[in-house]
């Protein structure tokens, strides 16, 4: 049996899927908050990925990805159940501190849908009352909405044109929730920088604590090429081993935002030039050594 | 008559009678090198080691041994290829180097062996790290390798991270009967071999030979794994069964300046220039998916070896100006002679006595120059280098779009972080000379433990901490035999120390 294999599958939406990926040791290993580094094949890129979810019985941890560039389109095509990945490397990344909030809001958007499961799914069983908001563009992209209401107190569906849930963004679904409950004493958001610091200003007069989990670019995840690097209250944090977590009212989602666009040029031509090749029907043969 | 004064001359070599020049050794021109990543350096021919094996003058008490850190004998190899006796010169070069191929490339020798040769007082020094990889390479290229033959002991030891340290570590435990898994975080072993040192100076193929050598000696290389996140140190001896583990994870945590302007996107530590070079193959991309767009014009910070790797391979991919930017003088530059020379070659341009204060961005967060300050020396500092001091009013621009800063490295953190191993104020794992650390049974050694250092001197400790994991595990060192305790005198002409006699009634 080679190492990494693809168990399951399901693809939520055109550009979202799931893969279930056979990991007994990281599994067990595995916190909420965490994040591994995968590679489809020699060639690729290594992309950290926040772990949605991880079975210990079942021995499997759960990656939700979007196919947004190169590498994660790639990875739709290819990652079929029973085929395996070269590399997959974690858990990584501090864990999330699962504190003693009494009442939280879990806020997740875009990318961040998923990884905000775990840390829901954390807090309701340490005991708090847990209010979650997720925010699509429109009906069709919602996923795991049976599995939200599993853990959650409160759910909030906020979408793009109000085709599910409410009409708005997450940040009306905060609003809402705040309106409602004066105790809320922890936020967590995760989704895209732009998301995460309008969720971070949102609970900001509050003062509520808000946790928020940063995304960026990085090449090994252990602490070696500083990549990562982000501003967190005037201290340069390297986000693959003092985060992923981070106070999000400290965080400088400017600069994030800035450094996040540092490959956009190349990132594009890689893009354009894969579908290129797909449509010539010039895939490159995919080089997939087994087991090292 | 004839052949006996030749004889006679040859047992009489002196400082007069060796080749008097050091053997030069082919490299690839400077023009024609930096558009490609094959190797600069390459090597000396048979004919070209013998002669320059010819011009050591196997001094009966040898500093070269003394200066290298894992204490080859050096005259003893050389002598082996003086009698064309290949085989016998890799031999002894295995007895205490596993790597030869590797260390003859990348060892600072002018500071070490090389650097106390005697013929190096009066003419240029034996070039013995040239010899040591024609020996190396040799190996590779015949196939040798020494298997010892050892009887599984059943002890099973765990080395975390796949550089020089755990390598060398593995080897020796390797060799004394143990069950040996290195544990890697990224995808192919050989860790700053890999990642860091680039293909014109170290070639993949010899790292992936001197890996498949450990293989052959039994070692497993197990990849993709992230020791401290995914298995603490503590379970690794509480729950997976390894009855010793070491440490060698290294100093791969990179410094910024601290000067604003750091996070600009085209600012960057020279271990992600080079990783994604190197180990991710970036030079070949869009074959490879890893990116990295190179400035047109690059300032490279710092002047060690890394940032002559860092120049160089900005050369190589495309960069019109490298520029090599140091506070102090070529003087204290820290980087191997020979790598400064190939650097400068190569066109890079080497700006002395200059520190960045600020990137200045260029209005969409990208890099548009540099403010710089000259410096000059001062008072000796703690390391006994001249203190660069910055000029007053000397402030001036420097212009560039992409700056790398290779200024050094710091203590990894995640092991630290993730067990309750102690650790020193700087963050480096403490362990006493033995190299055993706080939790009994679990040793460390190179860069985690003293610092950014070299190749050698990390395989150095790797097998200081096989000696002494080898007497935690209560085997026997074959180096190191018991010293005999003072004669007493006999009884019944039996040693005391034998027991096991009966005595018997004669006649």
């Amino acid at each position: 049996m080679s190492e990494f294999e693809i168990v399951a599958r399901e693809d939520f939406s055109d550009v979202t899927y799931m893969l279930e990926i056979r990991h007994p040791l990281m599994a067990k290993a595995a916190r909420p908050g965490q994040f591994v580094i995968a590679m489809l094949n020699e060639h690729s890129e290594r992309i950290p990925l926040t772990i949605a979810d991880f079975d210990r019985d079942k021995g499997t941890i759960t990656l939700v990805i979007q196919a947004v560039g190169k590498s994660t389109r790639e990875m739709q095509q290819e990652c079929r159940v029973g085929t395996s990945l070269y590399g997959l490397v974690g858990p990584m990344g501090m864990p999330s501190e699962i504190g003693h909030a009494k009442k939280a809001i879990c806020v997740g958007g875009g990318l961040g849908v998923a990884p905000i499961y775990p840390q829901a799914r954390a807090l309701k069983e340490s005991g708090a009352y847990v209010i979650g908001i997720v925010g699509f563009r429109n009906k069709d992209l919602v996923f795991w909405d049976e599995k939200f209401r599993a853990v959650c107190d409160e759910f909030i569906v906020c979408t793009d044109d109000g085709s599910a849930g409410i009409k708005g963004f997450v940040t009306d679904g905060i609003r809402l929730a705040l309106e409602k409950h004066d105790d809320i004493d922890e936020a967590i958001a995760i989704g895209p920088p732009v998301m995460m610091k309008a969720a971070a200003e949102a609970t900001r007069p509050r003062k509520i604590r808000t946790m928020v989990s940063l995304n960026p670019v990085m090449v090994d995840g252990t602490g070696m090429c500083g990549g990562c690097r982000v501003n967190v209250g005037d201290k340069v944090k390297f986000a693959c081993v003092d985060g992923p977590d981070f106070d999000g009212h400290l965080v400088d989602f400017d600069d994030l935002m800035t450094r996040l666009r540092r490959y956009k040029e190349v990132e594009k031509t890689a893009a354009e030039r894969w579908s290129e090749n797909c449509r010539m029907g010039q895939v490159r043969e995919v080089v997939r050594p087994g087991a090292n | 008559m004839q052949k006996e004064l030749e004889q006679q001359m040859a047992k009489k070599k002196t400082i007069r009678t060796i080749p008097q020049d050091r053997t030069p050794v082919r490299e690839q021109a400077p023009a024609e090198r930096v558009r490609n990543f094959t190797e600069v350096n390459l090597g000396y021919s048979l004919a070209e080691a013998k002669r320059e094996a010819e011009r050591c003058l196997l001094c009966a008490e040898p500093k070269c041994i003394a200066g290298c850190p894992v204490g080859i004998d050096i005259p003893g190899f050389i002598d082996k290829l003086n009698t064309k006796d290949l085989r016998g010169a890799y031999d002894v070069i295995a007895r205490t180097n596993l790597l030869p191929a590797v260390c003859g490339r990348v060892c600072p020798q002018e500071n070490q062996c090389e650097g106390v040769c005697v013929v190096g007082e009066t003419l240029e020094s034996v070039a013995i790290g040239r010899l040591e990889r024609f020996v190396g390479d040799l190996a590779i290229e015949k196939g040798w390798v020494n298997v010892p033959y050892s009887e599984p002991n059943g002890f099973k030891v765990g080395i975390v991270g796949s550089g020089p340290a755990g390598m060398a570590c593995a080897a020796d435990m390797a060799k004394a009967g143990c069950d040996v898994t290195v544990f890697e975080a990224f995808h192919q072993p050989g860790g700053v071999l890999r990642y860091g040192i680039p293909d014109f100076r170290l070639p993949n193929s010899v790292i992936d030979a001197e890996i498949a050598n450990l293989e052959k000696l039994g070692v497993k290389f197990q990849n993709n794994t992230l020791v401290g996140r995914l298995f603490t140190i503590e379970q690794m001896i509480d729950e997976l069964g390894f009855h010793t583990v070491f440490i060698g994870t290294g100093a791969g945590y990179p410094t910024m300046l601290g000067i604003p302007g750091d996070s600009l996107n085209g600012v960057l530590s020279a271990n992600e220039l080079l990783t994604r070079c190197n180990l991710m193959r970036a030079k070949e991309f869009p074959d490879f998916d890893t990116p990295l767009p190179i400035g047109r014009r690059v300032a490279v910070i710092g002047s060690g070896n890394t940032a002559m790797d860092a120049t160089r391979v900005c050369r190589r991919l495309g960069a019109e100006k490298v520029y090599c930017v140091y506070r102090r003088t070529q003087a204290e530059s820290p980087a191997r002679a020979e790598e400064l020379h190939h650097a400068m070659q190569e066109g890079v341009e080497f700006h002395w006595l200059t520190a960045p204060v600020e990137v200045l961005d260029d209005g969409n967060g990208a890099v548009r120059g540099m403010r710089c300050v000259r410096m000059e020396l001062g008072e000796p500092d703690a390391s006994g280098r001249r203190r660069p001091v910055p000029v007053p009013g000397s402030e001036h621009e420097f212009e560039c779009d992409m700056v790398v800063y290779a200024i050094g490295t710091n203590a990894n953190p995640i092991i630290g972080q993730t067990s309750r191993l102690q650790l020193n104020k700087w963050g480096y794992i403490s362990a006493n000379d033995e190299l055993e650390t706080s939790i009994s049974g679990v040793f460390a050694g190179g860069d985690i433990v003293t610092g950014a250092a070299t190749v050698i001197e990390a395989m150095g400790a790797g097998r200081r901490a096989a000696v002494a994991m080898k007497a935690f595990l209560g085997l026997r060192e074959p180096a190191a035999a018991p010293v005999l305790a003072p004669q007493t005198p006999a009884l019944f002409g039996i040693d005391r120390r034998e027991r096991n006699f009966v005595r018997v009634r004669a006649g």
